[in-house]
């Protein structure tokens, strides 16, 4: 997968774990929480839906990554280009 | 022949869960849907642990512990069960406060608390605002140096008509006080504070059928009357359970008995390091309960403005060592209305709830213990006559439930109702590093106790099962 195509992926899981949330204005650099209303919870989310669909491992220590867009997509791609889309 | 409760079970499985508490569900349901095998093993024959009810003749049906929750169970219920669940979540509009300091009924969200700490109580809302604020960011992680009372005494210095009203309604649903960490105040109050106080419309029982439900559809191997005896551990790993003296071989287990049970019954400390057990011995448990349960007659009504919750008190001051006292001066009424807690035929309920140390009901004779429970039941009626006037003569069926009646079900050490102090969630995550592929989702550290607690750390031990799972696939243990 390319960088373009783990973002989609990202946006798909977003899509399913926070529903009311407009997606289409997010902006990448910025953090998450500065622009959905995401806990905790969400992030764990974030994380067993990746292992589930792509069966990527994101250890605890790691979490930090997953801050914003940008920095999922950076912390993401080693560990996802070899993945078909 | 007695009835084989595990017959037809398989001799392998992914995923033991041990106790069906909703921290136990939760991790069964989430991984069953991951696709892992799950057996579900619980020693009672009901699932759901202390979430749960009981029937007495006339149709009365009580709810132990479904007093309210927060808002966030919405979410948690959507996604980790079903919409159907979260469908059923209704809020608790009237949630009164009754003591000698004052008298006030609150939607209980900020936006109502905020008014009437700005108003009633006198204070400046921009302080009001940043108490909220800061409540609001506090993490798990965070300094632990500061206690709740600290928390309060800075931002309300010598206001303790404020503490009482921001702290008795936590000091029931989690049994913390105000020498407890400041961030489990900061954390369990933003949970409840941001939307108000919810409940299920339909109790207890409705909602752990539609859990049980849901368990099948996703393959959980659910068996009740099945009692872990012992969890066998071998070159440092999990081998296999053994339950109704049967063994059963597995690569994980979670375990949702209490912490304590879990290390020096089920695993026994000759496989856990010195340091670990040493750790584990200073985990403090949370204190215990009383409970009077009391059903009205057929046609007996109670006032919807009565509340439904209300935090009565005749103390003078709020001290959470008084909450304990087997001398009792507050207690909180859970009021159940037919619409949301329908019975079949239009019965009100209403449970009262204290705080209460188990050495106190523990310590004395078969006579005495009646004789103070009887006590305890007279007490409340006297209590509740104020706010349901002639209740003794309204009351169909009343019975009381102590610290022993609460060990008896759950099998919780000293009849432990809200798991542990917050040193127990430090022990309960550092399991997995002591034995490979064992797991603990029960009620520890205040945080991950309490409806939505549970819930949310069953879902974040299921997360790491899920991952060891994964892990040991791609690379296969030495012997298999």
């Amino acid at each position: 997968m390319a960088p373009a195509e783990i973002r989609e992926a990202i946006i798909e899981i977003l899509e399913d774990i926070a529903p009311d949330e407009d997606l289409s204005t997010l902006e990448d650099p910025k953090a998450f929480r500065d622009q959905l209303e995401l806990d905790s919870m969400d992030f764990l989310d974030i994380v067993m839906e990746l292992r589930k669909r792509y069966r990527v491992q994101v250890p605890e220590e790691d979490y930090g990554h997953l801050n914003s867009m940008a920095s999922t997509v950076e912390y993401l791609t080693p560990k996802m280009e070899d993945i078909a889309v | 022949m007695p009835k084989d409760f595990l017959k037809g079970v398989a001799e392998e499985y992914d995923v033991v869960v041990i106790g069906s508490g909703l921290g136990g569900l939760t991790a069964a349901n989430v991984l069953a849907r991951e696709g892992r095998s799950v057996l579900l093993l619980e020693q009672h024959y009901k699932l759901g642990g202390l979430a749960t009810w009981f029937k007495r003749p006339g149709g009365h049906i009580f709810d132990i512990s479904l007093h309210g929750f927060p808002h966030g169970m919405l979410k948690s219920c959507r996604r980790y069960w079903t919409q159907e669940i979260a469908d059923s979540i209704v809020q608790l509009k009237h949630v009164r406060f009754d003591n000698p300091m004052f008298s006030l009924t609150t939607t209980f969200d900020r936006k109502d608390f905020t008014r009437l700490l700005s108003t009633d109580f006198g204070l400046e809302e921009s302080r009001v605002q940043e108490f909220f604020d800061t409540a609001r960011s506090m993490n798990f992680y965070d300094d632990q140096a500061m206690t709740t009372g600290q928390l309060f005494d800075k931002f309300f210095p010598g206001r303790e008509d404020v503490v009482r009203l921001l702290m008795e309604p936590i000091t029931y649903a989690n049994g913390s006080t105000l020498e407890d960490p400041a961030i489990t105040y900061g954390i369990v109050f933003s949970n409840f504070m941001s939307k108000g106080v919810f409940t299920f419309q339909g109790g207890t029982d409705h909602l752990v059928k539609s859990m049980e439900r849901e368990m099948i559809r996703n393959g959980v191997d659910i068996r009740i009357r099945s009692n872990a005896e012992k969890i066998n551990i071998e070159n440092g790993a999990i081998k296999s359970i053994q339950v109704n003296g049967r063994e059963i071989r597995t690569k994980t287990i979670v375990s949702n008995a209490n912490l304590r049970s879990t290390l020096f019954d089920l695993v026994g400390e000759d496989y856990l390091d010195g340091k670990f057990v040493e750790e584990a011995r200073e985990v403090r448990l949370n204190n215990s309960s009383t409970q009077v349960y009391m059903a009205l007659k057929e046609g007996e009504t109670v006032d919807r403005d009565t509340g439904d919750l209300l935090f009565c008190s005749t103390a003078e001051l709020f001290r959470t060592n008084l909450l304990l006292s087997k001398d009792v001066s507050s207690r909180t009424f859970s009021f159940y209305y037919p619409d949301i807690r329908p019975q079949g035929k239009n019965r009100y309920l209403i449970v009262s709830s204290t705080n209460a140390n188990y050495e106190d009901w523990a310590g004395v004779d078969k006579e005495q213990y009646e004789a103070d429970k009887q006590h305890l039941i007279e007490d409340t009626l006297n209590s509740l006559e104020k706010y349901v006037p002639n209740c003794r003569e309204k009351i169909d069926h009343v019975e009381a439930a102590t610290p022993i009646t609460f060990e008896h079900y759950t099998k919780h050490k000293l009849g432990s109702s809200f798991g542990t102090k917050f040193e127990g969630l430090g022990v309960s995550r550092a399991l997995p590093d002591q034995v490979k592929g064992l797991y603990h989702a029960g009620s520890v550290g205040i945080i991950m106790s309490g409806w939505l607690g549970t819930i949310n750390y069953g879902v974040i031990v299921a997360n790491d099962v899920d991952s060891y799972l994964m892990k040991s696939e791609s690379t296969p243990l030495a012997s298999s």
